[in-house]
């Protein structure tokens, strides 16, 4: 089994941070802990959901991107957009008055990562067949969905559909398509614009691939400022005539809800929100349910839509991509002279580029390699468990009295961090005042037990 | 070597599955091969499963080392008149009420057969059954 660091997207700012230990309360894997008035992000645990950036009340936790300027080191600047970055704008705000004002900013091509879907489809249907064995199929479209997979449902690995994302399969169709015209490859700058962290970790450490053809990642709430910015100060004016085609209706619902689902052949299933695909893979794990061939999960509620670098509330930015997708009819696509060609006729260099490696587990549920070790450890947790008082008051720094106790452990953590504990240890005089107060300052750190001034004036 | 038991009540479909979702944690929390765990539970959810649809409760008693995992469930209920019919696929004795929620296809027993390296059923009419089950770990 792997383990060690894996490249996280999600960083939190010690400066700003105030340790008020929302994000650790929230976290589906129990990845944080705080430390001397700190949030402490457990690397190993961590699949990128995003969960605490959307709970953090001072925004300290960051989601890395690449500076917009870094756009400007390549000659052929191609920002690849999901459809959901159009859901963003309102409805009077069109495609074209958005692409026109991106390629005022500086990219010299827009390309919708779900043309993708063109050729993915396809493929998924093709692969369903043929791996049967692995039922229930699920999909490797969300990457925080991978990395849950692969951090705690260990044994599930191998159901995960090895093709590529439609994201990937469009940056290598754009490579090969500007490289084909004749522009060296160092000239080719490919940026992806994300609704999410887990977007930006797949793409710097690629799961079950080694290389990503994207040059940079730009964050979807930084792009959706710029451009929605500009195109109000311009009061509608369009200039440039689009020079991709339309996406098809199936493409442009694919990254929401039942967008995969609804296009897999055999009993399909969508699930969304990460609480409740923990739930359901639980239920998988154990063989509880059966005979489902296809699981389209995603880590958002409202799947892309609910990206946490969307702007926009997710049910409306869901209503206007469905709009848009009921609109489409595929005698309107345009042949700009300068467009790119339909990706399908790259169909079967894509589809040689489309498999992934197998998914390694990495569990993060086990108390030691060694199972000697790992019962030793675990009675101990038991043990420890007798003592803790269950309420789950995260005082101590960690989440849950079960994280508490896993943490001690593994000698991560001490038991006189319980409050509780520390309550009876005075009574009984094992402790004193003193040393009850420098653990709780060695967890929350100094501002939070040093306010005894203010009581008096209250 | 560690022991765990687990109290199972008949009827309740909607606990059903319990004592095999805290096995299987406790198994990944060991370290323990996934595929291992994966027979081991579906094993255990069956036979669970089963003291659900038909007896009036059990217990389950689970011990664990290094070497194997030894599973026994002891249940009160209506017994196997006939233990050799009961382990053919296909044969049946729930309820239409236990086939409408989607349990009772009469794989219970030869899926837990295929899912354990040892299994023992005695059964008595009238009185329980008692199934026990072990699966190597080191094979």
């Amino acid at each position: 089994m792997e383990t060690g660091n894996f490249h996280h997207a999600l960083k939190i700012r010690e400066d700003l941070c105030i340790g008020c230990s929302h994000c650790m309360n929230v976290c589906p894997t129990e990845a944080i802990r705080v430390r001397n008035g700190k949030s402490v992000l457990f690397g190993d645990r961590c699949v990128d959901c995003g969960e605490c950036f959307r709970v953090c009340p001072v925004s300290a936790i960051i989601i890395d991107h690449d500076d917009f300027n870094h756009i400007f080191d390549y000659k052929y600047r191609v920002a690849l957009v999901p459809a959901v970055f159009t859901g963003q704008f309102p409805e009077d705000i069109s495609l074209r008055q958005i692409h026109s004002v991106m390629l005022e900013l500086g990219f010299t091509h827009i390309y919708e990562v779900e043309n993708g879907v063109e050729i993915l489809s396809k493929a998924i249907n093709d692969y369903t067949e043929k791996h049967s064995e692995n039922k229930p199929l699920i999909s490797s479209f969300c990457p925080a969905i991978i990395r849950l997979i692969q951090v705690k449902f260990p044994s599930l690995v191998d159901n995960i559909i090895r093709l590529k994302p439609p994201l990937d399969i469009s940056a290598h169709f754009l490579k090969k398509e500007l490289l084909t015209m004749g522009i060296p490859a160092e000239e080719i700058g490919i940026f992806y614009v994300t609704p999410c962290a887990a977007k930006i970790a797949a793409i710097k450490d690629p799961v079950g691939e080694s290389t990503s053809p994207i040059a940079g990642v730009i964050n979807m709430d930084f792009l959706f400022n710029k451009v929605y910015r500009k195109v109000k100060q311009q009061n509608g004016q369009s200039c440039a005539i689009p020079v991709s085609g339309k996406l098809s209706g199936k493409a442009t619902c694919w990254s929401l809800t039942n967008g995969e689902a609804s296009q897999i052949s055999g009993r399909c299933l969508a699930i969304d929100e990460i609480h409740n695909v923990i739930e359901f893979l639980e239920k998988i794990e154990n063989e509880e349910i059966t005979d489902i061939d296809f699981l389209e999960l995603r880590a958002c509620d409202e799947s892309c839509a609910g990206g946490v670098l969307t702007t926009s509330n997710r049910f409306l930015s869901v209503e206007r991509l469905r709009n848009h997708a009921d609109s489409y009819h595929e005698s309107d696509e345009p042949t700009h002279p300068d467009a790119f060609r339909k990706i399908t006729s790259e169909s079967e260099y894509l589809t040689s580029k489309i498999s992934i490696e197998p998914i390694k587990p990495r569990s993060i549920l086990k108390l030691d390699e060694n199972m000697a070790e790992a019962m030793k450890k675990m009675e101990k947790v038991n043990r420890i468990m007798q003592l803790l008082p269950m309420v789950d008051c995260g005082i101590c720094g960690a989440p849950s009295c079960q994280s508490l106790a896993q943490d001690i452990a593994q000698g991560e953590g001490g038991i006189q961090q319980c409050i509780f504990i520390q309550k009876i240890l005075e009574q009984k005089g094992e402790m004193s005042l003193d040393d009850s107060v420098e653990v709780m300052q060695s967890i929350w750190g100094f501002g939070k037990t040093n306010k005894y001034r203010d009581i008096k004036g209250i | 070597m560690m022991h765990f038991e687990y109290h199972v009540e008949g009827g309740n479909f909607t606990k059903a599955g319990a004592a095999s979702s805290q096995l299987k944690k406790i198994l990944k929390q060991l370290n323990v091969d996934p595929k291992i765990i994966k027979r081991i539970v579906v094993a255990l959810y069956e036979a669970e499963v089963n003291i659900v649809a038909h007896a009036f409760e059990g217990d389950i008693f689970i011990d664990i080392d290094t070497e194997k995992i030894g599973i026994k469930l002891v249940d009160q209920g209506p017994g196997i008149a006939d233990i050799e019919l009961a382990m053919q696929k296909g044969y049946s004795t729930a309820s239409p009420s236990v086939r409408e929620m989607g349990f009772g296809a009469g794989m219970g027993l030869p899926n837990i057969k295929n899912n354990s390296d040892e299994l023992k059923i005695t059964s008595q009419v009238n009185i329980g059954t008692t199934v026990e089950l072990v699966t190597y770990l080191n094979q």
